[in-house]
């Protein structure tokens, strides 16, 4: 399958195949008006199988967001069509509006306003508490 | 501008510190009875809890300052529906520092993003309940002289109960503290603070349901309530109550200086016949609550 080259635009590469979706939603890419296409189960070498997004523009995107669905995604900047910045991701500390606390009893649910934040506790386990009630975040 | 939300706000510096304050204020009194004249406290209480507040009031009426405050959420602007952030907010500028009680946990943070004075947490909800975990460092270094070396005993409710876990949090700062988690199975410690804070810290503990086997190696016994709702069913309820519930007879082969503490209130889990023991602190306990405070308010309105 041949999907063209980007002139200005982001490629968010290595995503782990089957999470590329969840990106695309999270970052809300169905809202953007220009050409972007999601590549599941590419061959990989490393990976055996990834997922790739393409985005043709170059916008301004949380990356915290896919950081914490994927750590091992990896994002290209493309600027007339040449890779002028590569970034590799890590679980971000914090993450706002990501994930909500379910903790029925946490202040979050009666105060709507509140962002729902979460700090990275355990690096290696992957564990975020809600910076409120202290509640164990659920993946998405 | 500090404010206290978790014990662990507190370096052991900061908490040996005020140890040493308290102690002072208890010897003389008299030093302290001006140190906040002109000063205001303000007791937020969005549920009731009268000895927390009257704890606090007092605390702050020795210091000479004055108490200003709501004592239940039906008669603050909070059943209009305002956010935490926005009455603390507006009460800074009445008072100059904030003791507040919340039913939902976490309301502090949510509390102190635009508060403009300290704010001290006086419980919010199964959550932290900072005030108490130095009541109850402040009682132990008073009847044993040190907060290190020691075997504390832990008994009762170890799931639920959240002055527990962190005064297990709390004295896994100090040297050679070992810990005795005594327990039905239903309730006991939870795994979050058996891996996040006695194992990562390399801390000695063991876990039993034995209290009576149990009390010869202890220098603590902090007791706690097994309530009738925690259970499942009421048969094992009916079974496991009477074993964590101190009496005399079970203190027989205690130490001749254990300290027995209780957060307070006490329902029936301590009989009434062991407040004359003088290994009962926890009417003491209640004492030094009061002036932990004191010395936790002039820490926090940094007054010398």
């Amino acid at each position: 399958m041949i999907i063209g080259k980007i002139k200005d635009g982001i490629v968010l590469d290595h995503i782990q195949a089957g999470k590329g979706m969840d990106i695309y939603n999270l970052l809300n890419l169905s809202k953007l008006d220009c050409q972007v296409a999601l590549i599941k189960n590419a061959e990989s070498k490393k990976m055996g199988k990834k997922d790739i997004l393409k985005i043709d523009r170059l916008i301004d995107m949380n990356l915290d967001v896919i950081g914490y669905v994927d750590p091992g995604v990896t994002v290209n900047y493309i600027e007339d069509g040449k890779l002028v910045k590569r970034k590799h991701l890590e679980l971000p500390e914090e993450i706002t509006g990501v994930i909500k606390c379910k903790n029925p009893r946490c202040i979050t649910t009666i105060e709507q306003e509140l962002p729902h934040v979460f700090r990275l506790v355990d690096r290696e386990k992957k564990i975020y508490r809600c910076i409120y009630c202290e509640t164990q975040g659920s993946n998405i | 501008m500090k404010h206290l939300i978790d014990i662990n706000d507190l370096s052991t510096q900061e908490i040996d510190e005020m140890i040493a304050v308290a102690g002072d204020i208890i010897e003389h009194p008299e030093k302290y009875c001006e140190k906040c004249k002109n000063k205001k406290l303000a007791t937020l209480f969005y549920e009731p809890s009268t000895r927390t507040r009257l704890s606090f009031e007092a605390a702050m009426y020795e210091l000479g300052g004055n108490v200003l405050g709501f004592s239940e959420a039906t008669s603050s602007s909070v059943a209009k529906g305002e956010s935490v952030s926005d009455t603390v907010r507006t009460v800074g500028a009445y008072a100059d520092i904030i003791a507040m009680r919340h039913p939902k946990e976490g309301a502090p943070v949510a509390a102190i993003r635009r508060a403009t004075v300290p704010l001290i947490n006086a419980g919010d909800g199964g959550h932290n309940h900072p005030t108490q975990t130095l009541t109850d460092l402040l009682t132990i270094s008073r009847e044993k002289g040190r907060l290190d070396n020691m075997t504390v005993g832990l008994c009762g409710d170890l799931k639920f109960g959240r002055t527990v876990h962190s005064l297990i949090n709390a004295m896994s700062r100090y040297e050679g503290i070992k810990f005795v988690l005594i327990a039905p199975d239903e309730l006991r410690i939870p795994d979050y603070v058996r891996e996040e804070v006695l194992e990562k810290n390399g801390i000695e503990y063991v876990e039993t349901t034995d209290l009576e086997g149990s009390m010869p190696q202890l220098d603590i016994l902090y007791m706690t309530r097994v309530q009738r709702e925690r259970f499942f069913n009421e048969e094992d309820y009916m079974r496991l109550k009477d074993s964590y519930i101190l009496t005399p007879d079970k203190l027989e082969n205690a130490k001749e200086d254990l300290s027995i503490l209780h957060p307070l209130p006490r329902v029936n889990e301590i009989s009434v016949a062991v407040d004359d023991d003088p290994r009962a602190a926890y009417f003491r306990q209640v004492e030094y609550g009061k002036y932990i405070r004191m010395a936790l308010i002039l820490k926090l309105l940094e007054v010398k």
